[in-house]
């Protein structure tokens, strides 16, 4: 374990990014953010949307009222943005491996949301041999890329610096300014990531969750000898790192809200209990002062401090909530029923959670500091597992109706509810850190029956399955890095 | 100790191969806990102590008396067969009152993960309860659920399912013993 702890810190370098600082460069404030100057302008936005309007004739739901082009992730049906990806240029020797691996990743992400369509390399008629060189617009055009992404790569020393710059092809201008990013050697799919992140910001206006982790049950054998142990991957499955050994039963994990340390439960002592992991040191221990014998579904509070979870007493399960810091848990629900699966609101005032109180299971929101419980499913068949959205707008949940399990989302006060998946057994979804996009496990039924992770993004357009070396479930999204 | 737990942990194996219903998971309980089944070779002639034959092991308990009860989809009631089962589970606990138990819940696979948690304790403390109310000291008993975590049939039909949502009675030798 030890071994694992020291890859983990050497992979993720608290400082590995570095902004670049040369006067053609934007200074990124340490990977982060753009500055609000530099972002793509209104303006910039509207000659961009006249350009795509006359250019591909898009439905009408794309045109968002007049303004600028902002690719409406929560609709239902849009026409995906068209955007090239040259490799990028080596400017190295030692770079010359990750010129094309870089393109690869960023086009991966961009495109695996669903909101961008790639033109493919085959179709390109210029070929991008110099990162300063003047982008030939005329070329990429003629093959319908609207956006036209650029980079470089350097090796020196171990370290690897990857600069980028997004092309508006119809305007023959550059979106925003270009910028650099610089890591390790063995981070240089997080540099992939990382620019990834600045494109979708460019072009949606909201923040990425490319450059992100996922904590995991890692699942291998036979459903009757089902091995499951703790893991960590990015966010599209690669990287894989594992926390525990097999030996007990593990599950849910669940991110704290920075990603240092991860909640789950754990049978080592015979009953599932609350364990705290800490990431960096990939040391555990069952949480201290939990109540009861069989304690699960923990969950971190928004600011850390705090984690809500079940209690099983007899027959009965409420839910609990205690201070990691200490002192006794506070019960927050009080019925005979199986009150399960609490996930906080963004803010911090308030907790969704599922009960069977009514007869069988359903969504109810409570005030944090105790008080009646307000019903927000009412459709046909059962909900579970619901986690709020990082943006605050929407619950995600598992809903089972006419035996399949869907993921689904409503809204907060229980309205609009759809639902994005079905399958057989569909369960767990966990949030983007932006709020776009949903994790969940799927298993397949019977004898061969194995665990899988899959992505949907919250209009249910694009469904995908999240490579893992082994099976995986309860998947839990770890913040932007 | 170490020698006792090695032949148990050999007896137990051996008590699994011969077990007809053998619950591929009814060694999960905590570590330590001893088993006492014997080996069941079949052998004539007599009562092999610890066998299957012999109304005093936990084999004859696991296979003669029963050590599972089976429920309904979502349900935690225990049937007419169920409290059949588990009044011989009572009276096994009141004749051989060396032995501690613990009761397994179990779910099937059609349910969302926590839930299937407390489903699974509903049903094991159901089925605690009703020992208790047969004279089985509490102090001899506990549960724990297991969920959906741990289904003794794999196939996606109800005869499967079926089985899976069970209350399963896990004899130990007690402290003293």
């Amino acid at each position: 374990m030890s071994k694992s702890a020291a890859t983990i810190r050497a992979s993720r370098p608290a400082s590995g990014f570095v902004g670049g600082v040369s006067h053609r460069y934007a200074k990124s404030d340490e990977g982060r953010n753009v500055p609000q100057g530099k972002r793509f302008g209104m303006k910039q936005l509207m000659a961009l949307c006249l350009a795509l309007l006359a250019a591909v004739a898009l439905p009408a739901a794309t045109q968002a009222q007049g303004g600028p082009l902002r690719i409406e992730i929560t609709e239902g049906t849009i026409e995906p943005m068209a955007y090239a990806v040259p490799d990028f240029v080596a400017e190295t020797p030692g770079a010359s491996q990750y010129a094309q691996q870089l393109a690869r990743v960023v086009a991966d992400d961009l495109t695996g949301t669903g909101l961008f369509r790639e033109i493919p390399r085959e179709a390109h008629i210029s070929r991008v041999t110099s990162f300063e060189a003047p982008v030939q617009f005329t070329d990429w055009r003629t093959v319908n890329a609207l956006v036209l992404l650029t980079g470089s790569v350097a090796e020196q020393g171990g370290r690897i610096t990857v600069k980028f710059r997004v092309w508006d092809v119809f305007a023959g201008t550059e979106l925003g300014q270009g910028m650099q990013f610089a890591a390790t050697a063995d981070g240089w799919r997080r540099l992939a990531h990382k620019v990834a992140d600045q494109v979708y910001m460019r072009l949606t206006g909201e923040s990425g969750y490319f450059d992100s982790r996922v904590v995991f049950v890692s699942e291998s054998g036979p459903k009757d000898k089902r091995a499951k142990r703790l893991a960590i991957m990015d966010y599209d499955g690669a990287n894989v790192q594992y926390l525990t050994d097999s030996r007990s039963i593990v599950l849910a994990p669940r991110f704290s809200p920075n990603g240092d340390r991860v909640l789950y439960t754990s049978y080592q002592t015979g009953e599932p209990r609350v364990h705290i992991l800490n990431v960096g040191s990939v040391q555990s221990q069952i949480l201290p002062n939990a109540s009861g014998v069989m304690s699960f579904a923990p969950r971190f509070s928004p600011d850390g401090s705090k984690v809500v979870y079940s209690v099983t007493t007899g027959s009965n399960t409420d839910i609990y909530l205690m201070d990691i810091a200490g002192g006794a848990p506070r019960q927050l629900t009080f019925t005979p029923s199986i009150d399960t699966a609490p996930s906080f609101s963004p803010d911090g005032s308030r907790i969704v959670f599922e009960s069977d109180r009514s007869g069988a299971q359903q969504l109810y929101i409570m005030p944090v500091g105790g008080g009646e419980p307000t019903r927000i499913s009412f459709g046909q068949g059962r909900y579970g597992t619901p986690v709020w959205s990082p943006r605050g707008d929407l619950i995600a949940f598992t809903k089972q109706l006419s035996g399949r399990f869907h993921i689904g989302v409503m809204r907060t006060d229980g309205s609009e509810e759809r639902l994005l998946t079905a399958s057989p057994l569909d369960e767990g979804p966990t949030w983007a850190p932006n709020g776009r996009v949903i994790m969940f496990s799927r298993e397949t039924l019977g004898a061969q029956g194995t665990s899988s992770l899959y992505s949907v993004d919250v209009a249910g357009r694009k469904l995908t399955r999240v490579r893992t070396p082994d099976g995986g479930s309860d998947p839990a999204w770890g913040p932007l890095q | 100790m170490k020698i006792f737990s090695k032949a148990l942990i050999l007896t137990i194996a051996l008590g699994l191969a011969a077990c007809t219903n053998g619950d591929r998971f009814g060694a999960g309980g905590g570590a330590g806990d001893g088993y006492g089944a014997g080996a069941n070779g079949g052998v004539s002639g007599g009562i092999l102590p610890g066998s299957a034959n012999d109304p005093r092991s936990p084999a004859y308990f696991n296979q003669t008396v029963g050590d599972r009860v089976l429920f309904a989809v979502d349900q935690s009631t225990l049937s007419a067969q169920a409290q059949a089962t588990l009044d011989g589970q009572a009276q096994w606990l009141m004749t051989n009152n060396d032995y501690l138990a613990v009761i397994e819940g179990h779910a099937d696979e059609q349910g969302t993960r926590e839930y299937n948690i407390a489903l699974g304790a509903r049903r094991a403390n159901a089925t605690m309860e009703y020992l208790i109310s047969k004279g089985i000291a509490p102090n001899r008993l506990r549960f724990v659920s297991y969920g959906k975590e741990r289904p003794v049939e794999v196939c996606a039909e109800e005869a499967c399912y079926a089985k899976n949502r069970r209350a399963v009675t896990v004899i130990s030798m007690g402290m003293g013993s």
